[in-house]
């Protein structure tokens, strides 16, 4: 464990650097808020609602797919790690483990969940 | 060059981290001007313009003019903005970025112990066990980063860059942690400065065994797989879509301004820096020399280089590709990429299995007690 303490320290040096940055910055610079000024932009027009409404929902399907193949990913390196001591026992059972993942993207694939219109 | 352990008072190897601390922190903030300016001259020669030239000698002050520009600008929060969210997204995007530039190793000094024993030691911040599971972890922790400052902004263009830009991330971090993998299985470590070492030596005493050249051309399709995803990873051109200024303005930092915005700006140098890190330790040796009779110039001075013609890879690339559309992007990405990614790893495993003599196959319960126990000793340790 003790090779995270610089870590903890070097993350928070970090934060630190960013806070005092954008506090500094806020000594130096000039303030004259005004209506116009903090308005969305959109390229000129007014904007119509705010942004927080409907967004495409093949983002969703993304993101299902990907959490499939994290979580394999994450059984990989373990796996990995590990697998000298088993040789061709353990390659074989993981080609079989991610075949049966490997389906399930052909299956997105014929079903075109993967085609962006 | 060997350091002997005490200088004075100060104990050379407990004091190496915080070295390393500074080099790192230096190096990745100052550099990203530099950077800046670097690639606005590259980008202007093979593009036939003048490029920055106003000032200073060169135009090599015009970054920190930019810099200093910035930090005096007025912070313009607009109303509608969603405001804790909105001031956590720059730091979402940089911390993670320099964080896991700590797990880089980029050197090695040779100290001897006062028992008279030369060690080597890494330049590293943190030398931890499972390295580059790490940075993996805290470079995805970049996305959020991203997303959230395109919904916080509640600008429709900056929503979509947001989401455009998860999406990519999402889908190219899959086939880049399955190509990292086949490193790893090549090296049989997680630990950055193992997987190093692993990479000294040479075959027939020129070519160097950096993993981009082993195990019969799969680790340079792995490279390329690699380096295909990291160019994704951050955002850069071709892959620059989240930010397509010539349709969403900005992308997700449209709403942003002042040093919040350089916050933004310097957070996408340092992940590219940190990929390049990665690359250089991962498939190109590290701090080890490309031939053995240069192997008097200093490890850092090879892991810079290294590290500096990934920087000029990227920046060719981005002066010489138009920018992708979505669609492809995407297939790319899932269709291509990933595939291969595996089909490549599992033909490393099989080489690798094939290269190392035989076990007798049987008792499986018991080796698999075994192998789980020394995982997480592993991880504990």
């Amino acid at each position: 464990m003790q090779s995270y303490v610089p870590f903890v320290m070097f993350t928070a040096i970090g934060f630190a650097f960013i806070f005092v940055t954008l506090l500094m910055a806020r000594f130096v610079r000039p303030s004259a808020p005004n209506p116009n000024k903090q308005e969305t932009y959109e390229c000129g027009p007014v904007p119509v609602g705010d942004a927080w409404n409907q967004f495409n929902i093949h983002y969703y399907l993304f993101a299902l797919l990907f959490v499939v193949f994290d979580v394999e990913a994450a059984f990989l390196y373990p796996w990995a790690m590990a697998f000298r001591m088993f040789g061709l026992y353990a390659v074989v059972e993981m080609i079989i483990f991610v075949a049966l993942l490997g389906v399930g993207l052909v299956y997105a694939w014929r079903r075109e969940a993967l085609e962006w219109e | 060059m060997i350091i002997p352990q005490h200088v004075g008072p100060i104990d050379m190897v407990a004091v190496i981290p915080y070295i390393a601390i500074i080099c790192v922190l230096a190096f990745v903030l100052l550099l990203v001007p530099g950077l800046v300016w670097i690639e606005r001259v590259v980008v202007a020669l093979i593009q036939d313009r003048l490029g920055p030239n106003r000032v200073g000698p060169r135009g090599l002050l015009q970054s920190i003019a930019d810099g200093v520009k910035l930090f005096f600008k007025e912070d313009i929060l607009p109303a509608n903005v969603d405001k804790m969210v909105y001031y956590l997204a720059p730091v979402l995007v940089i911390v993670p970025a320099l964080a896991a530039g700590a797990a880089i190793p980029f050197s090695i000094v040779k100290i001897r112990l006062d028992s008279g024993v030369v060690e080597p030691i890494p330049m590293v911040v943190g030398n931890v066990n499972i390295g580059i599971l790490f940075i993996l972890a805290l470079t995805s922790l970049q996305v959020y980063g991203i997303v959230l400052a395109g919904w916080a902004s509640n600008n429709k263009y900056s929503l979509i860059g947001g989401l455009r830009s998860s999406a990519q991330v999402i889908s190219y971090e899959l086939a880049m942690s399955l190509a990292i993998l086949c490193g790893v299985f090549i090296c049989h470590s997680l630990n950055l400065v193992d997987i190093v070492n692993h990479q000294g030596g040479y075959w027939f005493g020129i070519i160097p065994k950096w993993n981009v050249f082993q195990f019969y051309g799969l680790g340079a399709v792995a490279t390329i797989i690699y380096l295909i995803a990291m160019t994704a990873e951050t955002n850069r051109a071709p892959f620059d879509l989240p930010e397509a200024e010539s349709e969403l303005v900005a992308g997700f930092h449209t709403e942003y301004s002042s040093m919040k915005f350089a916050i933004f700006f310097m957070g996408e140098y340092a992940s590219m820096l940190v990929v390049s890190g990665i690359a250089t330790a991962l498939w190109f040796g590290g701090w080890q020399p490309l031939f053995p009779f240069l192997a008097f110039i200093p490890g850092w001075i090879w892991f810079i280089g290294k590290l500096m013609t990934f920087i000029m890879i990227y920046i060719w690339v981005r002066a010489t590709l138009p920018r992708l559309r979505y669609d492809a992007l995407m297939s790319l990405g899932w269709k291509k990429l990933l595939p291969m990614a595996l089909v490549v790893l599992f033909l490393v495993a099989l080489v690798d299995t094939l290269q190392t003599p035989s076990q007798p196959v049987g008792s499986h319960v018991a080796q698999g007690h075994l192998a789980a126990s020394m995982v997480i000793g592993e991880s504990q340790r």
